[in-house]
Order: C-alpha cells, then structure tokens, then sequence
C-alpha cells in the first residue's frame, strides 16, 4: 500500500516507467470497468430519470416530473415494498445463523477430529452445487427444511404473531438446510482464522486456571472478529445478488416486460442498490473493530485487558483455594 | 482387607470419571460423543437434500406415492434418467456447457491474473481509487448494471446466442465474479517477496519476463483456485447467462447451459413428451423422480470434478488468501 509521506519524490524516468507498466498490466480491467461498470451506473441513473424507448436505437423521453420512475415503483408496484421489507427481515434473521453456524462448524472442525478431511467435503460441497435452479427444485420438493423439527408445531405457536413478522419466520423454518448451505465459504474462512491462533495462547491460559468458556471468550472470539465482519459483508452480498432473491426475479421481470419498460427497472434496480448499500454500511459500522489511532494505543489497551482477565482469575484461584482450605479444615476436624 | 478394596474402587471410580470427562491434557470421551454426535447430525442434515433427491431420482411412480418406500425404492428405475436426458437434450447441451465454461474460465483465469499482479507489484497515480472501484463493483448488486450492458451487446449484434459476449466480457476483467479471482491473485503476489522479482529485474529480465517467468510459476496454487471457481461460476450463473445469450434463443438455435436447461425443465418435458396435450391421467405426466433426475444431471459434472479435486478446492482457499488480511 503507498505509504503517506509529506516528501514527493523527483518524477524520475524509472518511476513513470513503473507507472506506465502498472497501467499496462491492469489496462484491459480499467477499460472493462469503465464501460460496463462507471459508464452502465451512470446510464442506468440516466434511465431512470427519462422514458426509454428502443425504436430505433435509445431514445431518451423527458417525464413530466423527473422523479415520476421512482415515485412509482412505491405507488403503482405494491409488490416491490413488500418483498423488500421481506428481504431485509429475512436478511436480519439469516444472517446470525448462517454465522454462528459457520462459527461453530467451523470451531468443530478445528478440534482434533477424526475423518476432519470427510467432514470438511461435506460442509464444503453446497458451494458448488447451491445455486437459483437447483435450490427452487429442492424447495418445491419440500425438502429444505430440517427433517427432525415438526414444522406445525411450531408454526401453531408462532401463529399468534402478526403476519410481517410471522412470513419471514416460516420462510426461513421452510428453507432452513438451504439457508445454511450458504455457509461454505465463511465456515473455510473461520477455519483459516482459528488455525492462526497459536496453540500455546491457550496453554498459558489453561494454567492461569481459565475454563474452555473463558477461552473462547478471551481467546477466540477476538482473533476471528475481523472474519466476522468479512464473512457477514460476504454474506450479505451474496444474499443480496443470489439466485434465490426474490427482488432481483422481480426487477428481471419488470424490465423485460411489455408494459412496464426499460426505465422503470433502472429505478426500481437503483433503489435496491441504495438500500443494499446502506444495509452493508450499517453492518460495517457494527462490527468493525475500533481502530486505535496508533499501534502503541492498541498494545496499551491490549495489555489493560490482559491484566484485568488476569487479575479476575488471580482472585477466582485464591477464592477456590480459600473454599478447598475450609473444606479440608472441616474435614480434618 | 476392606478399607483397601474401597480405596482400590474409588481410585477406580476417578480414572473413570476421568476418562469420561477429560482432564487438562485430554479431551474425554463424553465430550468425544458429543462432538462427533453434533457433526455427523449437522453434516446428514446438510446432505439431506442431496441423498432425496438421489433416492427419488431412482424411484418409480408407484414408490413416489407410497409412503413406506421413503428413502430406500421397491424397483430401482433407470427410466427417469433417460426420460430427463430426453427433456434436457442432455449430452448436446453438456458439450455446449461445458464450452461456454471453459473457454471464458480461461481468459478470466490470465486477465484476473495480470490485473492483480498489477496492483500488488506496481505503484501508480490512482491506484487507491481504482483499489476502490474494484470492491465497489463487488458489494453492488450487477442488476443495475446489467441493462445498460444489455443495450450495449445488442447495439453491437453481440447477442445472438454465441460465446461472445462472455469473451469480451472475460477479456476485460468483466467475468463472472472476477473480482474475487483479482482479489485472490492481488493477495498472493503481495505476499511473494518482492525481492525475487526485483533480482530478476537486476539480471536483466524485463517486467513481462519477470511476470511471464517468475511470478505465473510462482502462483500456481492460486491460478489452480481461480480456474476450479471460475469454472464452478460460470457454470452455476443464470441471471447473466440468459442475458448473453439473448433471452429468445433456443437450444437449437444457439448456446446453452444445464442450469438454464434445468430452469426450463418443465416446459421443455412439457414439448418433448407432448404431456400438455395428453390428459391428466396420463402416464408421461411429469413427475417428482423425473424432476430430480434433471436436477441430478445438471450438477453431476460439477460433483464428479470436486470429488475428485476437493483437497484441492479446500485447502488451497487458505492457501491462496480468499480471506484477504
């Protein structure tokens, strides 16, 4: 990464050589990107203010209030809202599941297992193979939620509910096993974090007295915090453009059709892209790490909390003995 | 006598409880249960919808509606199989994927590559922003880029049913999730030492030489990862492959994929056995066997290539930095 120096070095021929080879090795990515990607966001803003027409090459119709595109992706497109307050609802319930679930096969993996190689293909596999089509068939068949839990049961007991909280809640009961099979990429990126825990973390720990619980806390938790904020962007995006979403097929369906048209998409696609990217803002700002200003800031803080755990578990050890002495002393009389 | 036996049990009883509950050094072997218990409930959980639609597949009709014959079929059928092969235009349509995989897989695979040797090795005015606009192309969602890139292959009579379009777009780091293919090859160049490249410089090797000789050889754990997940993406989208390819053409007019085969398996079934036509009684009626072989098929390819590359597809991830410190 450059450093930041306040100093600007010469415009030396080797620099603006290695300029010149930098941007030939990335050229054809440059050039890719800003046509389909800066030029097509820009296009697609412009849709979404104008009436496209395709007679002849695009013809872009003023509207009569600019606005009139996204005014009626609320107004005349009930369906919109709708789903979209069910995916940001099904977003919020799935996302700690498909984490903690990550995490904790993720943590068993890493025990000392046997067969930890056949276990890992299993978990591993639904990344290959879960994708729009083959998703919608298992779920047609009735066969992506957990076999074992008795879904009316539940459903009798959740039924009292009101029906925006009570929908998403049997959607995610109905595709629980699918919902999980996202989790093959963030389990193998938990898996990478704790392997780079070294061991003797937890011996020290273990012969300062702390239980496996307070290890995890202490230990584990903290190192693989920064995956937890990559695994849960990753997840979200992946949520956010999988074949399974429900407001991508309704965008697909309403720009392709006759009688909606090209710009009406382009709004309702820019309005998904905003609360999209609001929602990973949010969950960026959760779950980042304060960052210290500088490094000696963080061991300072570091050392503060290690001496704070260690001095907790001084005083639990002295309490145990005090408790051993008294019991021993009463045994003795 | 007496005091010594009931010594002798106690001790007994505590290298019990010890073996059952584990001690600093060992785990014991309650918890031993509890851990394999949890993960082979978890791990047949997480096949179940695999091992249905196994068993399904190879069941016949009678089986689907009798509800003794659950998981294991009375007569294994191989009708369903051959029915869906009919449906899908199964081997035509597996060669037609399998090049429209693995050509663009390809190109993404040297493009990916390059750029993020690129970025890793030099240092360039803007660097910082094109850094940015490359996540930025990650976190949103390629809906609302995907008209006026629609517009644009039509404008250009790309949109006719070849692979054009997923080669120009491959060509120009456009791929299908290319951006984690740059990202994995971002990181694992930044962690070559840079030094090895810098003394092949010394010695008089160009920077194309430098990268053609030393750094490709040296990455060859993360090419073997990109090209095993490209292959895996293009293979599994929909959304874009159906935009490419224009989204009236047939199969017989033009390139197709089995995830685009197995989306319009019904309709397809529907025109193969003229079912629609026939009453409902009828016995080429689609049913769930069939449906499941269908789904069985079009990922077939992609289960027999990770059974036989998993130790690849798995440890490598690591290895090659997927999750990006």
């Amino acid at each position: 990464m450059a450093k930041k120096t306040t100093y600007r070095p010469k415009l030396t021929k080797r620099r603006l050589k290695e300029w010149g080879w930098g941007y030939l090795f990335i050229l054809p990515w440059v050039v890719g990107v800003s046509i389909f990607f800066l030029y097509a966001m820009v296009q697609s803003l412009q849709f979404s203010f104008y009436n496209l027409l395709l007679s002849g090459g695009i013809q872009l119709q003023p509207l009569a209030n600019p606005f009139d595109n996204f005014a009626s992706v609320f107004v005349k497109e009930i369906n919109f809202p709708v789903t979209l307050a069910n995916f940001a609802i099904g977003l919020v319930l799935q996302l700690p599941i498909i984490i903690a679930f990550s995490l904790i096969i993720a943590l068993l993996l890493n025990s000392k297992i046997r067969a930890r190689s056949f276990f890992r293909m299993i978990f591993f596999l639904p990344v290959i193979i879960a994708t729009g089509p083959v998703m919608s068939q298992l779920t047609a068949q009735g066969v992506a939620s957990v076999p074992m839990v008795s879904q009316n049961t539940l459903l009798t007991v959740l039924s009292g509910l009101p029906e925006f909280i009570y929908e998403p809640i049997n959607n995610l009961f109905s595709q629980l096993i699918l919902i999980l099979w996202n989790s093959g990429i963030q389990i193998l990126i938990f898996l990478a974090g704790l392997q780079k825990v070294p061991s003797t973390l937890y011996e020290a720990a273990k012969i300062d007295g702390a239980s496996g619980w307070e290890s995890f806390w202490k230990i584990t938790l903290p190192t693989v915090r920064p995956m937890i904020l990559l695994n849960s962007i990753y997840t979200i995006v992946t949520l956010a453009t999988g074949g399974t979403n429900e407001i991508i097929e309704l965008i697909y369906s309403v720009t392709y059709a006759a009688t909606k048209g090209y710009s009406y998409g382009a709004a309702m696609s820019w309005i998904y892209t905003l609360i999209v990217g609001v929602i990973l803002l949010i969950a960026f700002l959760l779950l980042r790490e304060k960052e210290p200003k500088h490094q000696d800031e963080a061991v300072y803080r570091r050392d503060v909390e290690a001496a704070k755990t260690l001095a907790k578990l001084q005083a639990k050890n002295a309490r145990h003995r005090r408790q051993r002495q008294r019991r021993e002393g009463r045994a003795a009389k | 006598m007496k005091a010594k036996t009931a010594e002798t049990r106690e001790a007994r009883r505590d290298r019990f409880r010890k073996l059952m509950l584990g001690s600093t050094e060992k785990r014991g072997v309650l918890m031993s249960i509890v851990v394999y218990v949890l993960l082979i409930t978890i791990a047949f959980i997480y096949m179940y919808p695999i091992l249905y639609m196994l068993s399904r597949s190879f069941m016949e009709k009678s089986d689907l509606l009798d509800a003794s014959a659950k998981w294991i079929p009375s007569t294994v059928t191989l009708k369903n199989y051959s029915d869906a092969i009919a449906t899908m235009d199964y081997w035509n349509s597996l060669a037609k994927n399998l090049y429209l995989a693995a050509v663009p897989t390809l190109c993404q695979v040297f493009i990916c590559s390059m750029v993020g040797y690129g970025l890793a090795r030099y240092n360039f005015p803007l660097k910082k922003f094109w850094m940015g606009v490359l996540i930025l192309s990650f976190l949103l969602p390629t809906q609302t880029t995907a008209l006026p890139n629609y517009l644009l292959f039509s404008r250009l009579k790309l949109v006719d049913g070849s692979i054009r379009p997923f080669l120009l777009t491959a060509i120009l780091g456009q791929g299908f999730k290319s951006v984690l293919c740059i990202l994995i090859f971002f990181n694992f160049h930044r962690q070559i030492p840079q030094s090895l490249v810098e003394a092949a410089e010394i010695d008089g090797a160009g920077h194309l030489k430098a990268y053609f000789g030393i750094a490709i050889p040296l990455s060859a754990a993360a090419i073997v990862v990109v090209t095993l997940f490209s292959f895996v993406w293009y293979w599994n989208e929909t959304y874009l492959v159906r935009m490419y390819l224009g989204y009236g053409t047939t199969r017989s007019t033009g390139l197709t994929t089995l995830m685009l085969e197995l989306q319009r398996f019904e309709d397809s079934y529907n025109s193969t056995f003229d079912a629609r036509a026939s009453s409902v009684t009828s016995t080429n009626k689609l049913n769930d066997a069939i449906r499941m072989a269908g789904t069985m098929l079009s990922i077939a390819p992609l289960m027999i290539m990770y059974f036989f590359l998993q130790k690849r597809f798995v440890e490598s991830v690591d290895r090659a930095g997927i999750t990006g410190e």
